[in-house]
């Protein structure tokens, strides 16, 4: 397969998220909002808001990345456009995968330059702050890789939102594991090896599971 | 020369639920065919058509297709914020193909709208639009679902026209129609 369907493909997506307008700005509203909350339910004691500033911002992460994901690919299904892309053979699992990493630049990675903001906020020490976001930019990926799998399993179904959180979450765990324990341990940590495994196991494996699940949607 | 025949399907079936849509259908597509699938709604026309092409996995029978094929389906393929002119380019760009999009449009009529999203536009001007893809690039066989639905009587009339030349050229065109065709058929599968 030449590069040209693949290229399409981000163009069309990333002027697909443009077009949406507010919803690229969505998972940064709920990121924001979720750890803004947390000083109000833990209690605004700097020494404790320091300990679990990072474990409250990988939750949020994990939360505000399932935001826009519903609309992935079911929209690509209602609109006859999935059919167009499975009619040439092959590469539907790259043209997902290809939509998801899309999703994630348009949609995560802006969450990563949030964190230092939000972390501040929290009391993060700033010496945790690289280690941190570097964590939060691959296990966003991961999290958003896993999230297009359970998008694509139900993009026929309407109103998806808490399907997909159902099914992604628990694969959400070993990343959001490893992804605290670097935080603390640092970049040498073997915690930071396994992230880095997680992530390159959900590349592996998520778009071949997504061309399989959108297969069987159009059916 | 290999084996001219675009298309075969042979012995297919699909059931819905515990009913038998339809069984043991078989259709050859050669050059310069066309063939319409007809039936009453809910006969399985757009399901047979889905299994041509390839989308859907036939519940009984096998299909086999010599090459590329176009894929007009009862969805038009478009998303709310792409222009007619847009929408082109991305597939021609997907497909590889350099053909002449102003002219296309043009000769479909979609120049005047060609940069208007498509939410925007009529129920006929997006079929219009998803119509032009079939010459973006020259493929030999087209799968085409209602086409006419939604199209004017001149919309109707340059389609029967388009249809025409692509069998005058050694294409083959496999619709599924119902109501009165404004064109005739080589052969008809009643479902």
């Amino acid at each position: 397969m030449s590069p040209s369907p693949l290229l399409s493909a981000f163009r069309s997506s990333l002027s697909e998220a443009w077009a949406s307008g507010a919803g690229v700005l969505l998972p940064l509203g709920f990121f924001a909002g979720t750890a803004a909350l947390v000083p109000f339910t833990l209690g605004s004691e700097a020494e404790l808001l320091s300990r679990v500033g990072p474990g409250i911002l990988w939750l949020a992460l994990a939360l505000s990345s399932m935001v826009t994901l519903e609309r992935v690919f079911q929209a690509d299904l209602q609109d006859g456009a999935l059919d167009l892309w499975l009619q040439d053979a092959g590469s539907i699992s790259l043209i997902a995968a290809i939509k998801t990493l899309t999703h994630w630049l348009v949609s995560g990675f802006p969450l990563v330059l949030l964190t230092p903001l939000i972390g501040f906020m929290l009391g993060v020490p700033p010496e945790k702050m690289v280690p941190a976001m570097l964590g939060y930019a691959m296990g966003g990926l991961v999290f958003f890789l896993w999230g297009g799998v359970a998008a694509a399993l139900s993009a026929s179904v309407a109103r998806a939102g808490l399907l997909i959180a159902l099914i992604a979450l628990p694969l959400y765990v070993p990343a959001l594991i490893f992804g605290v324990q670097m935080v603390d341990a640092g970049m040498a940590s073997p915690s930071f090896l396994f992230l880095c495994a997680c992530t390159l196991f959900a590349l592996g494996v998520a778009p071949a599971a997504m061309g399989a699940a959108l297969r069987l949607a159009a059916e | 020369m290999s084996d001219p025949v675009l298309l075969t399907g042979h012995g297919l079936g699909a059931v819905r639920g515990e009913r038998i849509l339809f069984r043991d259908v078989s259709i050859d597509a050669a050059p310069g065919e066309l063939i319409l699938l007809r039936g009453v709604n809910g006969s399985g026309k757009t399901t047979l058509l889905r299994q041509l092409a390839g989308l859907s996995e036939p519940q009984a029978g096998e299909v086999e297709r010599a090459g590329l094929h176009h894929w007009i389906g009862h969805t038009n393929g478009l998303k709310a914020h792409e222009t007619p002119r847009s929408h082109l380019k991305h597939w021609a760009q997907i497909w590889g193909s350099d053909a002449d999009l102003p002219a296309i449009l043009s000769d479909m009529g979609m120049t005047r709208p060609a940069d208007v999203p498509c939410r925007m536009l009529s129920a006929g001007q997006k079929r219009r639009t998803a119509l032009s893809r079939l010459k973006v690039q020259d493929r030999k066989l087209w799968l085409l679902d209602e086409p006419f639905n939604a199209l004017d009587t001149d919309g109707q009339a340059h389609l029967a026209e388009m249809i025409e030349t692509h069998r005058a050229a050694g294409g083959a065109v496999i619709a599924a129609l119902h109501g009165t065709a404004p064109v005739s058929a080589t052969q008809e599968v009643v479902l």
